[in-house]
């Protein structure tokens, strides 16, 4: 009687809902091209490697305009060294604070995971020229902020093996909000 | 009718939210409080008439335009934003509205790459990751699905930081302390009929979100979420989305912080886990009082403002009667109750809640107030239909670290001079 009653519910609602299927098949090439998200564990991070040496010369003539020589001081968001109010080696931070807020927080202390460094220096830096740097010149530019921060030696070189294995500090602060599905997570 | 007949419902002259609502109470009302026509008489006869009275008017235009003398409400751009080309944060002047919707010409907006010159017939949907079937739609074919309309609330996660974390009050208006929230009609398509046309495979949880501007702003979104009340919107307000609000297309999540809405939404990928894009790493997070980061907290919680009298106006009389109105929202629902206070706390009243009051949208409230004149503080205290109520500013910083900023919810207070400024306190 249950199951008869469930034929007959659901032949009803089969037959009151038209097939709606307008997309069209996406080709695997256009996803290759388009898919550029990295994940925490290194998924998707593409092959080359670059240099904390690299990086740095890199830094200087697209990064350090935007986020100062050394990572701290903006005026655009704070890449290095610990979040908050203060900080003992800038006298001026609390002026700069006022006018720049983002510079609370700090991608070194902050940022839980490597990778995220690498997959938005790939798909938005420069700011005035998103996807400008080949692979290559985004892992050293990942390798020299992280170097900034203390997390690699002045010799390193990342690549898609190594960057994943770097231990962020925000790692262990991170803490995931009620609801939000942790169980796949790294 | 006298002037002692009058219902006060708490200190300080706030009165029954009634009192305008009954028929034929609303004039006794006034005449009781001594509201006058504002007739005025002539020293020597009457001036002539306006010349728009004798006059043809003029022509009209293809698309309609605010009044010449409305040309002051404007949106305002945040100064303190980095002055790097591409982010910028747009206000919207909540004291110059009423209602519920926001013109869409006036909606806040926040712009972390600039706004994409897009052409549409070449703009595509992709979908891909852990579905059965990858696939793509362009707009034409997009805008063949069924509709919906909602009208809902969106509000940038650090709407009214500056409140959440200046050591003093900040001297400034409405709108640039609580003008990155907007109320609009969105109307477009349910994502759950493109996620389900992919056929979404057992073990997916998440959905990477992406744009299609110059840095592919990029949010990871539980998928339950989606599959529930997210929408594509192509239309707000009845017209196509205004570039400053994704055109052609944008993710429309409700009651969740504004970013991740994401606008000019391109890519769609089904995940098992969150990518950690920047600003879900970063930006987007709190920081609780014990130094942990707290992430993947969507939800914006219930809030309100007195939006009629607010910060920088100038009350034009000393005393007398005054109509306090604003608004409050919740993401998590309806709002059930707003009480305000004319006494900085003491003492409160329930606030006339204007019809719709929608699930996740700007609800529209209002009191009458009989100010004595004296010096007072105005506050608003919103609850929503789960039961969620606002907290006071020292309560809400009791629970992140001092440099935490986002998601700031508390009671709003105003201060009201004997000389009838109104001002930003902490109350």
């Amino acid at each position: 009687m249950r199951s008869l009653w469930l034929l007959l519910a659901l032949t009803t609602s089969a037959a009151a809902q038209p097939v709606i299927d307008f997309g069209q098949p996406l080709a695997a090439q256009t996803i290759q091209r388009y898919a550029i998200s990295v994940y925490p564990d290194g998924r998707n991070l593409p092959p080359g490697q670059g240099s904390v040496i690299a990086g740095g010369e890199l830094y200087a003539s697209q990064c350090a305009a935007c986020h100062s020589a050394n990572g701290k001081q903006g005026p655009a968001a704070r890449l290095v060294g610990s979040d908050g109010f203060f900080s003992l080696d800038d006298p001026l931070r609390i002026l700069r604070i006022s006018e720049y807020p983002l510079l609370l927080l700090s991608v070194g202390g902050q940022w839980p995971y490597a990778t995220s460094i690498f997959d938005y220096i790939r798909r938005a830096m420069p700011h005035h020229a998103p996807k400008s740097l080949s692979d290559d010149q985004v892992y050293a530019v990942s390798a020299y902020i992280l170097h900034l921060n203390g997390l690699l030696d002045a010799s390193a070189v990342l690549d898609q093996d190594s960057l994943p294995k770097v231990e962020m500090p925000g790692r262990t602060r991170l803490r995931w909000a009620q609801g939000a599905p942790e169980s796949a997570a790294p | 009718m006298n002037k002692s007949a009058l219902r006060f419902v708490a200190g300080n002259g706030l009165l029954d939210r009634r009192a305008f609502l009954r028929s034929g109470y609303g004039l006794s009302l006034a005449a009781a409080i001594g509201l006058t026509p504002a007739g005025r008489v002539l020293a020597q006869g009457e001036p002539p008439m306006p010349t728009w009275m004798t006059s043809l008017g003029g022509a009209d235009t293809e698309y309609g335009s605010p009044s010449a003398h409305e040309r002051q409400v404007l949106r305002q751009r945040q100064p303190s934003t980095p002055k790097t080309a591409g982010f910028s944060i747009w206000h919207s002047p909540l004291q110059h509205q009423r209602g519920i919707i926001t013109p869409s010409g006036l909606h806040y907006a926040v712009h972390h790459n600039g706004i994409p010159a897009i052409d549409p017939e070449r703009h595509q949907l992709l979908l891909h990751g852990l579905v059965e079937r990858p696939l793509q739609f362009d707009l034409e074919r997009l805008m063949r699905y069924p509709m919906v309309s909602r009208i809902q609330f969106l509000e940038c996660a650090g709407n009214t930081a500056a409140n959440a974390i200046s050591p003093t009050a900040r001297n400034a208006d409405c709108q640039e302390l609580f003008g990155e929230v907007s109320g609009s009609e969105w109307t477009g398509v349910p994502l759950s009929y493109l996620l389900r046309e992919a056929g979404v495979k057992a073990e997916a949880r998440w959905v990477i979100c992406e744009g299609a501007d110059g840095g592919s702003h990029s949010r990871s979104l539980p998928l339950a979420k989606l599959l529930d009340d997210a929408i594509i919107a192509f239309y707000q307000n009845g017209e196509r989305l205004r570039p400053s609000q994704g055109y052609p297309l944008r993710l429309f999540v409700p009651g969740w912080e504004g970013n991740v809405s994401v606008k000019w939404l391109h890519r769609l990928e089904v995940s098992d886990s969150p990518a950690f894009s920047k600003d879900e790493s970063g930006l987007y997070t709190r920081i609780l009082s014990d130094g942990d980061i707290l992430a993947f907290g969507f939800p914006m919680e219930v809030k309100s403002v007195i939006t009629h009298p607010s910060g920088l106006q100038q009350l034009p009389e000393l005393k007398g009667f005054y109509e306090v109105s604003g608004l409050a929202w919740s993401g998590l629902g309806r709002i059930s109750k707003v009480e305000v206070s004319a006494d900085n706390g003491r003492t409160w009243a329930p606030a006339q809640l204007h019809a719709p009051v929608l699930d996740k949208a700007l609800t529209r409230f209002s009191i009458p107030w009989q100010w004595t004149g004296a010096a007072t503080t105005l506050l608003s205290r919103a609850t929503d239909e789960l039961g969620n109520t606002q907290p006071s500013r020292s309560e809400w910083r009791s629970r992140y670290a001092a440099h935490s900023f986002n998601h700031y919810n508390a009671i709003q207070a105003w201060r009201v001079s004997s000389s009838g400024e109104v001002e930003n306190v902490y109350a």
